[in-house]
């Protein structure tokens, strides 16, 4: 991945800060509750939705296993529908790409469709380095890019921020980029809706060149989706004669058919919408209608490396809905900054660490960036076990082991930060296999409990700085186990 | 070596060796899911159809097809249109008693024309009850994709029960995905700021679809 986040501090340090700004906690408390709970609605219309989510995972699991077969078909079938396939091993191919495919046009500035892809290459600031200015279309991503911000959420990228933050950027720093916000702008969404509309409409209408990403590519066909809502990605996909989509390589699926599951579960995870306003798919060019030429780039960065661990090759079938971010209680709380990456929140807690390596801080950080309590799992509409993803990811930052980097075996070193969680775990294991021991430590906890400080001291500090210890319980579940035969003999 | 053969090896390498044409699909995945949801008749799931259009904030007519005419002149009336777009092979009689300037669909009409019309008729090609949504497909009583994009109001007709389906499934049987499709459910909306429903941002403000019975 980029170097978008680079000297991010790890997780808990951002984290730290970030659940101490009040405002940004109010706003994303208010945002995720109210997704979460219209989300649920919308799914309990589908009488089969654990049917849809098993056959989601099932296509997934199964264009995985067979990545290398669809993607030559995904290229023969783009190349005979009028595009041109280009392949990117890292970000920074996929931008020289990218960079060239836009001068070859003569043009120097581009209108963007959000897209998580070009975001995790950090092809904006790739291009403002080559002299290339890349607009971005969508409300929000203009929100991020005119307050000079990073997005926070897949779905919501301006979540953090509220109205009249939005009316003070906008009134502040739309006349540098273009056309300016109005005279006595206010903050109600109608009328910053209404700026968003003029100040970018102008970019449309003389756009030549859009580049995009996709929600998904058909084998088969050679067809692109995007699924959106504004407009905003019909323009990119539509006015320009050239058109771009930048996309990793696990975005297949393998028949036309495939898409009935899809555009079933995503709009409803997503936006909890039984569809979204507008969804647009493409095969190629057409005569006469929309961009004359179409590149389509495939990157692997990472997603090979990914592919190669088993227990982590199941993030690849993420399909970006965000339904994870607005159940996840870790997320509520320190926000997407926090993550420091594109991909926030339990998903981005297991894939960006899989994608760029457990080498950084942060990306070691990133698998304790979750409570383990599962809820991100109940919602995936592709069944990823996120936890069971936490878990195994740990286990790697600790003991270190045999993962592959950028297509090669290493082996990796235990991480050194982790000095008291490797011996913390390593405790647990031996207390584990001697039950005696366990039992009583366990009682020894519950009746010394009073005593307990709220934070470790010695080499546990670290750990307990950003945790708060665990209530001990007054009786051990044993000890109540044996007092009750199971709950045979009543409470108390 | 290329990055096409880079990236291919290493997927290979990931899977234990090429994996080769799956023979498997048939059987891998399971497909107990549901063709529709609940079983209507066909006046019911125009109803639907209907019912969710509205409630994603699209305004829904209904008529017959001799009245058709008729109700296009008056909702572009209403909608004061001096000027409306028109796809290439849109039936000739539906305008025949609207009075704002035809901008015919054409190749060479530019962005910034197709910004100064007020409005576009256009036909589609099916539309799903489940979802209140219409699909166009690019036929040339739809035209190109744009036309239904700049203007700032759509009017869509749907031909009742022949153009509407149940589902999702159902209507990707229906189209042929070699052209480009555009599937609409409302108009354009966004939730960017503090999740406020705020319709129009890039697309039309207003979409408005006739339901038009078959004689
Ligand atoms: S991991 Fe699942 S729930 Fe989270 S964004 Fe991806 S598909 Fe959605």
């Amino acid at each position: 991945m980029s170097g978008t986040f680079v000297g991010m501090p790890a997780f808990p340090k951002a984290a730290h800060d970030a659940v101490r700004n009040t405002t940004l906690r109010a706003n994303l408390k208010h945002a995720t509750h109210t997704i979460r709970d219209k989300r649920a609605r919308a799914v309990a219309e589908l009488d089969d939705w654990a049917a849809l989510r098993e056959a989601g995972k099932q296509i997934k699991d199964h264009t995985l296993r067979h990545l290398d077969h669809y993607l030559v078909q995904l290229e023969e079938s783009v190349t005979a529908a009028g595009g041109t396939v280009h392949w990117a091993r890292d970000a920074d191919e996929a931008n020289r790409i990218v960079t060239r495919l836009v001068r070859e046009t003569g043009e120097s500035e581009v209108v963007k469709v959000k897209s998580m892809a070009t975001q995790e290459i950090g092809l904006n600031e790739h291009l403002e380095a080559e002299g290339i200015r890349a607009y971005e279309t969508d409300l929000a991503e203009l929100i991020v890019q005119l307050g000079d911000d990073r997005p926070s959420h897949i779905l919501v990228p301006a979540i953090h921020r509220n109205r009249g933050e939005i009316r003070d950027i906008f009134a502040q720093e739309m006349g540098r980029w273009g056309r300016p916000a109005p005279e006595g702008l206010t903050d109600t969404p109608a009328e910053l809706a209404e700026a968003a509309r003029l100040h970018l409409r102008e970019k449309f209408l003389r756009a030549k060149v859009g580049v995009s990403g996709a929600n998904f590519m058909v084998a088969e066909t050679g067809t692109l989706v995007v699924v959106e809502s504004e407009g905003n990605g019909r323009m990119c996909l539509t006015l320009p004669e050239t058109l771009i989509s930048v996309v990793g390589i696990e975005k297949i699926v393998p028949t036309w058919q495939d898409l009935e599951v899809f555009l079933q579960t995503l709009p409803r995870s997503s936006t909890a919408e039984r569809m979204n306003p507008y969804t647009s798919t493409w095969t190629g060019t057409t005569d006469g209608d929309g961009p004359r030429t179409f590149h389509l780039v495939l990157i692997d960065n990472g997603r090979t490396d990914t592919l190669a661990d088993e227990v982590g090759r199941q993030a690849l079938r993420c399909i970006r809905c965000s339904a994870c971010l607005n159940v996840c209680p870790v997320y509520e709380r320190a926000g997407g900054h926090a993550y420091g990456s594109v991909y926030p929140g339990p998903i981005g807690a297991i894939l960006s660490p899989q994608l760029r390596g457990t080498a950084s801080e942060i990306d070691a950080s990133l698998p304790y960036a979750s409570s383990l309590c599962g809820a991100c799992y109940e919602v995936c509409p592709v069944a990823i076990d996120i936890p069971e993803v936490l878990v195994h990811l740990r286990e790697r930052v600790v003991e270190g082991g045999e993962v592959t980097l950028r297509g090669t075996k290493v082996t990796l070193k235990p991480a050194k930060g982790h000095a008291a969680e490797r011996a913390a775990m390593r405790a647990a294991r031996w207390a584990f296999t001697h039950p005696a021991v366990l039992a009583t430590g366990q009682r020894m906890a519950s009746r010394t409990r009073r005593f307990h400080p709220r934070t470790v001291p010695g080499p546990g500090r670290a750990w307990t700085a950003t945790r708060d210890l665990p209530q001990v319980p007054a009786e051990s579940f044993r000890d109540w186990w044996q007092r009750t035969d199971g709950g045979k003999e009543g409470q108390k | 070596m290329s990055s096409r053969d880079v990236i291919l090896g290493r997927v290979r390498r990931a899977l234990g060796g090429p994996a080769g044409a799956p023979s498997t699909y048939a059987t891998d995945i399971d497909r107990s899911y549901l063709r529709e949801h609940g079983s209507r008749t066909t006046e019911e799931t125009v109803e639907l159809l209907a019912e969710n259009l509205a409630d994603y904030r699209a305004i829904v007519h209904r008529c017959s097809a001799g009245e058709l005419p008729r109700t296009l002149m008056r909702l572009l009336a209403e909608h004061g249109a001096q000027s409306v777009v028109v796809p290439p092979e849109l039936p000739a009689s539906w305008l025949a008693e609207a009075d704002p300037v035809r901008i015919h669909d054409r190749a060479a009409n530019t962005a910034a024309e197709l910004d100064r019309a007020d409005s576009v008729v256009t036909a589609c090609a099916v539309a799903v009850a489940e979802t209140g949504t219409i699909v166009l497909d690019g036929s040339p009583d739809q035209g190109r994709r744009r036309i239904t994009l700049v203007p700032d109001h759509h009017i869509c007709v749907v031909r009742v029960p022949g153009q509407v389906v149940s589902s999702v499934p159902q209507a990707l049987e229906r189209l042929d995905p070699a052209r480009p499709l555009t599937w609409i459910s409302g108009p354009s909306a966004t939730s960017d700021i503090e999740l406020d429903r705020v319709e129009g941002v890039h697309g039309p403000r207003t979409l408005e679809v006739v339901l038009v019975s078959e004689d």
